[in-house]
């Protein structure tokens, strides 16, 4: 992890995330300067703030560099399979509503191979927090092109330079129905701890993308430099535009990143659907879902 | 554990093999269930979804089987029992899942009321051509449970011990119907609850910190733990340690794939069920399963009917195959047909499992209706000439 603590020169302190994070994996795979350690710590820390009961919260990834943060928190954490783990999570979630649930994958995983269920979760506003940790890349691969990758930034499978379209996230997350869309870049970790903590507080569907470097595969073949000046670029190249139109805030390469919280609203979400709509349907009969025991507590 | 009462709808029913299969999962206590509808298996979520309101259940109807197929992991993982239902196309885009259920040890139930294939196939139309994808769909070496219905009957008890033999061994357990199964209304008499024997789900009872999620217990099938009990355990389709921390290496493979296999394989004695009729003094044994079964008990008949003494061996549990039973059989030198609405799937295990042994013969169907019984009956009379 890139940033470890807000230590200070000569006042040894026990790194304030460790609590969160099973030390008996340490170390991580991450490489040096790379982003995702960064994340990792605003999630600890917006855990922390949040005051949740950390029994009742679940992590679930898919599989790429970013699909291995669920396996270093200390969490009930799932890793699941490439694409998939906002399909899991929609499982988890609805059979213990109980339950906090937060998916947290790669560009990849979440938004090409898994682009259908991560579209569809968005529409049925099932109540989850998904953090996408955008490098435009597949990292865990070797630097393959995403559907992210700008043009014409060069990856092992586009050696001429990317020239697709790409996705532009907080627009998608919008238009299929999530309730709450930020973007921040690893350079704001005040920022994205806060969109984290207001998206775990948030019910629905509640989604950040994190601009986040690779130094290893996606600055190097492009000749961007290490993590910090992929720092340098976005403390640059930001502009926080909170409230902005996501459909006018579409990446370009080493572009302007439009940063800031886009969306915040309100939706009924997935569950509350079902039970307002099957107690119109059945009546008085109906008991709400989930049925508890004694009125209180687990589900059954 | 006796059946919940409240999902137990005892009494005399004529139900069709989907709709008794629904009833079955929810007597076992199925609360969860996702499904993407396909013909010929669409009834059994279609009923799911009208009677899960009313017992505290969820359904949903996912974008597609590949979420299906992991939706209702996380139900299980949640905490509840759960399954998915689909048909051929549909069982062909979960086999990712499948890998990852054997791998997590994840108890849970695929229900496949199987069609001709390959792709679109027949639709409507029966088969018996997805056993062997049943039991290898998926990547790498795993073991899991299936079971074959006739009859609406049996597609309302097997479902309910296909509940019970996943929380036992925690593995899928495949329920392989057909079209005809699924689709034949016949009686379905469902007892009362406190006659039907559910497996409740093996929770460990140690505490965070001395909790190992993949030590194996009892039958080599470690406890399980469900999310938000405290005890913040992990969860991952890769090769793993007892701690469920993965571990890339040759060792750690070996013992973990071992024992997923092992745990079947070397407990298949319980696992493995069929059901014979005079096959002692037979001069040939009619090996058959699901509604082909139903078609070749006919065509025993006939040739009974002109003095053949003929046996039957039926597979309830088609995997684990009844590896030793058959070897038995074989070892009597006898003849032994095998009717399938397949090209030749079962029919390999029956022959590895003879060994040359004795002569065996396939009277295979490509599918789209059920064998003539003519045709199994000239098989037999072929096989005793
Ligand atoms: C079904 C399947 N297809 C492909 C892969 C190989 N694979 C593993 S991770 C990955 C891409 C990861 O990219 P991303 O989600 O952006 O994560 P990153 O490594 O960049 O954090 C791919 C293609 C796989 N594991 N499973
Ligand atoms: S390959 Fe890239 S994304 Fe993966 S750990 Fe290294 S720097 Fe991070
Ligand atoms: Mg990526």
């Amino acid at each position: 992890m890139s940033e470890q603590t807000n230590h200070t020169e000569g006042e040894p302190r026990v790194n304030p995330v460790l609590p969160y994070l099973r030390e008996d994996r340490m170390p991580h795979i991450w490489c040096p300067g790379c982003g995702i350690g960064t994340t990792v710590n605003c999630f600890a820390r917006a855990l922390t703030e949040s005051e949740l009961d950390l029994d009742k919260v679940s992590i679930v990834s898919g599989i790429g560099c970013t699909g291995r943060v669920a396996g270093y928190m200390n969490l009930d954490a799932f890793h699941t399979t490439h694409g998939r783990p906002v399909a899991f999570a929609t499982g988890l979630k609805l059979a213990n509503p109980d339950l906090k649930v937060v998916v947290y994958s790669g560009d990849g995983d979440l938004m090409a191979i898994g682009g259908n269920h991560f579209i569809h979760a968005c529409r049925r506003n099932i109540d989850m927090t998904i953090v996408c940790v955008n490098n435009f890349l597949y990292g865990m691969t070797g630097g393959q092109a995403s559907s992210t990758t700008p043009d014409p930034a060069t990856t092992t499978t586009a050696p001429y330079g990317a020239f697709e379209h790409t996705f532009n996230l907080p627009f998608l997350a919008d238009s299929c129905g999530a309730v709450y869309v930020a973007r921040w870049t690893t350079y704001h970790v005040r920022q994205i701890t806060k969109a984290m903590k207001e998206a775990l507080a948030k019910k629905g569907l509640s989604f950040i993308e994190i601009i986040s470097p690779c130094p290893t595969l996606y600055q190097r073949r492009n000749k961007l430099g290490d993590g910090l000046q992929a720092m340098e670029y976005y403390r640059d190249n930001s502009v926080v535009k909170s409230g902005a139109d996501t459909r006018e805030v579409e990446i370009k390469y080493q572009g302007e990143i439009i940063c800031g919280k886009f969306v915040d609203r309100e939706r009924a979400t997935w569950l509350d659907c079902y039970n307002t709509r099957n107690a119109a349907a059945i009546g008085a009969r109906y008991r709400p879902y989930p049925w508890r025991e004694n009125g209180e507590g687990g589900v059954k | 554990m006796k059946a919940d009462p409240s999902g137990v709808l005892t009494g005399r029913h004529y139900f069709d093999g989907n709709h008794a299969c629904c009833e079955g999962a929810l007597a076992a206590g199925c609360r969860f269930a996702a499904g993407y509808p396909i013909t010929p298996s669409t009834e059994v979520v279609e009923r799911i979804a009208k009677r899960f309101p009313h017992l505290g259940g969820v359904f949903i109807q996912m974008e597609d089987e590949i979420a299906s197929s992991i939706a209702l992991q996380g139900a299980v993982w949640a905490g509840k029992k759960a399954m998915t239902v689909t048909s051929g196309p549909g069982l062909s885009l979960m086999m990712e899942h499948i890998g990852l259920a054997a791998i997590t040890e994840t108890p849970c139930v695929f229900v496949d009321v199987q069609r001709g294939g390959p792709s679109t196939g027949l639709p409507t139309l029966p088969g018996q051509a997805d056993m062997m994808q049943a039991r290898w769909g998926s990547h790498g070496d795993y073991e899991l449970i299936a079971l074959a219905p006739s009859s609406p009957q049996e597609c309302f008890d097997y479902t309910v011990d296909a509940f019970n033999l996943a929380e036992t061994y925690r593995v899928p357990v495949m329920m392989m119907m057909d079209e005809c199964v699924g689709h034949m209304t016949e009686r379905v008499d469902i007892p009362a609850a406190e006659t039907i024997e559910v497996t409740p789900r093996r929770y460990t009872t140690k505490k965070k910190g001395e909790f190992k999620p993949f030590e194996p217990g009892e039958n080599m099938v470690p406890d399980m733990a469900k999310a938000g009990d405290g005890l913040r355990f992990h969860v991952t389709g890769l090769t793993h340690d007892e701690r469920g921390y993965p571990v890339i290496n040759a060792q750690a493979q070996d013992k973990l794939i071992r024992r997923l296999v092992d745990k079947i394989r070397l407990q298949a004695d319980r696992i493995v069920r069929y059901e014979e009729d005079a096959v002692e003094n037979a001069d040939v044994i009619v090996v058959s399963y699901g509604i082909t079964y139903r078609v070749a008990l006919r065509a025993i008949e006939m040739a009974r009917a002109k003095g053949v003494k003929v046996g039957s061996h039926r597979l309830v549990v088609c995997w684990p195959f009844p590896e030793k039973r058959i070897r038995e059989l074989a070892a009597r030198g006898k003849p032994i047909v095998m009717a399938e609405m397949n090209l030749g799937q079962m029919y390999w295990e029956l022959e590895r499992c003879a060994a040359g042994k004795c002569k065996t013969a396939l009277v295979s169907h490509a599918g789209g209706t059920v064998h003539n019984p003519e045709v199994i009956y000239n098989a037999i009379m072929e096989a005793v000439r």
